[in-house]
């Protein structure tokens, strides 16, 4: 093949290289647009959010989160982010030694243990709604945070467990077995080796709940009204705008998204893992 | 408890190979290893297990929470009943339309998507950012979202768009309502998908393709030959797992359709909700509960195993 021929061929290469990039970069700004749309709208004024051309430039203004605030998202929030919290501490408790006991130091058929709860996790929240509705109702429990964080933690835990067991069994059973025999005990172990190796596999699986108990839909909908209702429930206010206040819903919507975006931004690497309870790496 | 008494006792599961030891020390042994592990079974067997042991119990009442007379054994009537009733077979019709379409078209997006950003390119990261950014947005905010600003006949950017070439577009959501939704799910699904697959792409050995590429294969031939074996795997996992949760998918129906146009785009979740919430038919809802559990078990049943095909090979 003479030189010329080859840089021909290496010239058209890299202009295709160049044509797929510019492909890649458009056709993930379109499936950007809605969300980038959306922060958009919520900095518009009404009038520029109905516009029939839609508006790219206009003067942006706080003025619609101000009135999303004075709709009381605030409580809302509160519920969402005590929701979370609490049932991730609880889910953290309990997955944290089920995990050790299913790789560290493993009880016999921890397999069975693991698929258990897997299945618990495919279990459609559409079969026991109905009966933890009727309890709730029957011990005054409805629209109680309380009954939110239980089930949101069970919904969890499966997830918590799968994560956290794949994050342990890589830590090198060399490490620890050269601990024990310089002596150290449980505690030690535990603190000085498990824990430090364990710290960002934690951080991911926490996060990975996170993202799912803040977008709960069903359960909120269902046994929350008024006390104990979270952000989801404060959109549904907007369902039937009609196309009307779309800045305010926009902002509505920017607010609800926001600590999951970032979240997920934040933990993007660990997300594969994370969405099949660690069987994708 | 300390790990320095029997070392080899790490990960060996109790196997055969750990220490003899008297019968009574090696049960309490079993106890200490079992004692963390108990209190996530215990709550998971109460959360989870028992209020379905309920559900099937309620399935077999008849019982109106808003006459206030309590619940009567009707025997299997309800399932007859569910069984029966058109609005019923419509919402199971409409659950395996939404749950089809939408895997399939998300699997087939994602793995586009997965092929143009396993390449490396100027701005490769913020691209995945931006592509894996749906699948984090609350779906009750991403429905509000699309159908107010997108969808709307005369304010939405879609209607907006065919306008530059002189189309006058419809109302979606009372036009194509079932459209649109599965529109909205394969938006927020094909990151999910994508991020299976660019593992799976990543996981690819690169020897064979370059031998591949020797031998003067093209792309595409790679592409059939040799990547799509290698992705199966990976495929059958995303399928599985998005069709599980994406069967269960509410909160899109319950924001931009509320279930109509009629009863155009009642899933069985939110066919559910309205027996159990709107019409408060505990057995009836409890019936359906049990139907929608059945049609999970039968695509869990394919989840459990290829999980357990993928953990056997991790290990």
């Amino acid at each position: 093949m003479s030189i010329a021929a080859h840089n021909r061929r290496r010239l058209a290469s890299r202009a295709r290289g160049a044509a797929l990039t510019v492909v890649t970069w458009i056709v993930a700004l379109l499936i950007f647009l809605p969300v980038g749309w959306m922060f958009l709208t919520g900095f518009k004024q009404e009038v520029d959010a109905a516009s029939h051309t839609p508006k790219l430039f206009f003067e942006p203004t706080l003025e619609q989160f101000a009135k999303v605030f004075d709709r009381g998202i605030e409580a809302y929030l509160l519920n969402s982010l005590m929701a979370s919290g609490f049932s991730l501490l609880i889910v953290l408790l309990l997955a944290l030694p089920a995990a050790y006991a299913l790789s560290i130091r493993p009880v016999r058929k921890w397999q069975d243990s693991m698929f258990f709860f897997l299945s618990t996790r495919f279990l459609p929240l559409a079969a026991a709604v109905v009966p933890i509705y009727v309890i709730a109702r029957d011990i005054g429990m409805l629209d109680d945070l309380n009954l939110l964080i239980v089930l949101y933690a069970a919904m969890n835990l499966p997830l918590a467990i799968w994560m956290l067991q794949s994050f342990m069994a890589e830590i090198p059973l060399e490490v620890l077995e050269a601990a024990s025999l310089d002596g150290a005990g449980f505690l030690v172990s535990m603190r000085r080796i498990i824990m430090p190796l364990l710290l960002p596999g934690i951080a991911a699986t926490m996060v990975i709940c996170f993202i799912f108990t803040w977008n709960e839909f069903f359960l909120a909908v269902s046994l929350t009204s008024t006390t104990a209702a979270t952000v989801p429930v404060f959109l549904v206010g907007f369902v039937s705008s009609e196309g009307l206040f779309a800045a305010q819903l926009s902002a509505a919507a920017a607010i609800a998204t926001l600590p999951v975006l970032l979240a997920g931004w934040f933990a993007q690497n660990k997300l594969i893992r994370g969405l099949t309870m660690g069987a994708v790496k | 408890m300390t790990i320095a008494t029997e070392p080899e006792t790490l990960r060996s599961g109790g196997a055969p190979g750990s220490p003899v030891a008297r019968r009574g020390s090696r049960r309490d042994d079993r106890w200490r290893r079992r004692a963390p592990l108990l209190p996530a079974l215990v709550f998971a067997v109460v959360v989870t297990q028992l209020p379905f042991l309920l559900t099937i119990w309620y399935s077999l009442q008849s019982w109106n929470l808003l006459r206030d007379d309590g619940p009567t054994f009707v025997g299997l009537q309800n399932f007859a009943l569910v069984w029966t009733s058109a609005p019923f077979r419509d919402a199971i019709l409409i659950t395996v339309l939404f749950t089809v379409s939408a895997v399939v078209l998300s699997v087939i997006v994602g793995m586009l998507l997965a092929l143009l950003v396993h390449r490396k390119f100027f701005g490769r990261g913020v691209v995945r950012t931006l592509l894996i950014t749906p699948f984090l947005v609350m779906p009750a905010a991403a429905a509000l979202i699309w159908k107010t600003s997108f969808f709307n006949p005369t304010f939405g950017l879609i209607n907006w768009f065919l306008g530059l070439f002189g189309v006058q577009g419809p109302d979606w959501l009372s036009t194509f309502p079932g459209a649109s939704i599965v529109l909205v799910m394969v938006w927020q699904w094909s990151p999910f998908m994508m991020l299976i697959l660019l593992a799976g792409l990543q996981s690819q050995p690169e020897e064979p393709l370059e031998a591949a590429r020797v031998d003067g294969a093209n792309g595409f031939q790679i592409f059939r030959l040799l990547t799509l074996p290698h992705l199966r795997r990976y495929i059958e996992l995303g399928t599985v797992l998005g069709a599980i949760f994406i069967v269960q998918t509410y909160d899109t129906v319950y924001m931009m359709t509320n279930g109509g146009p009629g009863r155009s785009t009642t899933n069985l979740p939110f066919f559910l909700y309205q027996t159990a919430f709107r019409d408060f038919e505990i057995g009836h809802a409890a019936a359906l509960g049990i139907v929608v559990v059945v049609c999970t078990i039968i695509l869990s049943t394919f989840a459990l195993r290829m999980f357990a095909k993928v953990f056997k090979e991790a290990r």
